[in-house]
């Protein structure tokens, strides 16, 4: 009877090594990728400027209250960040949710010109010219989304570009569960 | 004049060296992050050595060029001027990026498999040749099976064979 165990051993360690790999192996997994710690926190503390040249108001924490919305970092030098700026012009248009941004360790003037030549999807936007609001909501690297619902507290935070899959998969049933 | 002996030279040619060493071991920390207050910039250094720079992710802040970890270097210094303890500044960071931002992993039920896996495996390994020395020592203390004796009819043809050999 052990005997029969003790050859049954190498099949079962084999078996937990094959799921092992499957899952560090899976195309879906990215290790590098920074597991949220904001995720159900209020969105902190911060007041940042308006961006100098644009007639948009600034963003502060006050301004996330009340309303379902989605907070954008992006800067202009952030390659990303051009890849899925149509996503959230489509959404502005649409009119679905509230967008605003914080605008991430940029010029003020190359962030003009950034929105001057992609357009503008956001009501407001902070500067935040040391980064160190970024750090704050646990920032890692442009672009980052975060969902806010109506108190004000972080549900999601999406890292790297917002493709239209994911919106449309993730982001969206969550907005509108929010706003129910 | 007369040519200068090697180990004259050895001086001069160690000291680059020992200015590259130096270099080295501050290369990501800029001058102007450098606090007057030598304790605290040694506890800083040290606390940066522990925390992950969140940009390049194998890096510590203290030797990463990233821009996140030149600011994460500058607010950890920030807190411990104004009075944080250690442990203070690793919570505050976090809070904001989770226990990622520690090279260190911390000691909690979700990392016991991480701090015990190597111990419980050595642990069963060790049972695994224990067991197998213990078969292998109970069979060679056995010994062979013993034979069984001869019945007559064989005895009778071994005792032929003997005699024929002791012809031969």
């Amino acid at each position: 009877m052990s005997k029969r165990v003790i050859l049954l051993l190498p099949i079962a360690v084999f078996a937990v090594l094959v799921v092992a790999f499957v899952w560090g192996l899976a195309p879906d997994r990215d290790p590098s990728r920074v597991p949220s710690a904001m995720v159900d926190k209020p969105a902190p503390d911060f007041d940042l400027p308006a961006v100098t040249g644009l007639e948009i108001p600034g963003l502060k924490t006050a301004d996330l209250n009340g309303d379902v919305m989605l907070v954008n970092f992006f800067a202009s030098w952030c390659v990303p960040c051009r890849v899925e700026h149509p996503v959230f012009m489509d959404l502005a248009a649409k009119g679905d949710v509230k967008l605003v941004a914080i605008n991430y360790r940029d010029k003020p003037a190359d962030a003009v010109a950034w929105l001057a030549e992609l357009g503008n999807p956001y009501s407001r936007i902070g500067a935040d010219l040391t980064a160190r609001t970024g750090i704050d909501w646990g920032v890692s690297g442009v672009p980052e989304t975060y969902i806010i619902d109506s108190e004000g507290r972080i549900r999601y935070q999406h890292i790297g570009p917002m493709q239209v899959s994911d919106y449309e998969e993730t982001i969206r049933p969550l907005i509108e569960e929010l706003k129910q | 004049m007369t040519p200068r002996p090697f180990t004259r030279l050895l001086p001069g040619l160690l000291m680059p060296l020992a200015a590259l060493a130096f270099a080295w071991s501050a290369l990501a920390v800029e001058p102007d992050e450098i606090l007057d207050d030598p304790e605290l910039e040694a506890r800083a250094r040290e606390l940066s050595e522990d925390i992950r720079c969140l940009v390049c992710q194998n890096e510590n802040i203290d030797s990463s060029n990233a821009e996140l970890a030149k600011d994460l270097r500058v607010l950890v210094r920030e807190r411990l001027v104004a009075g944080d303890s250690d442990q203070q500044v690793l919570d505050y960071l976090v809070e904001r990026y989770g226990d990622f931002v520690l090279l260190n992993p911390p000691f909690k039920p979700q990392t016991y498999l991480l701090w015990f896996g190597p111990a419980a495996i050595l642990l069963l390994g060790g049972l695994a040749v224990a067991a197998y020395f213990r078969q292998r020592g109970r069979e060679a203390g056995a010994g062979p099976a013993p034979t069984p004796d001869l019945n007559a009819e064989e005895r009778k043809r071994l005792n032929a064979l003997l005699k024929d050999e002791g012809r031969a």
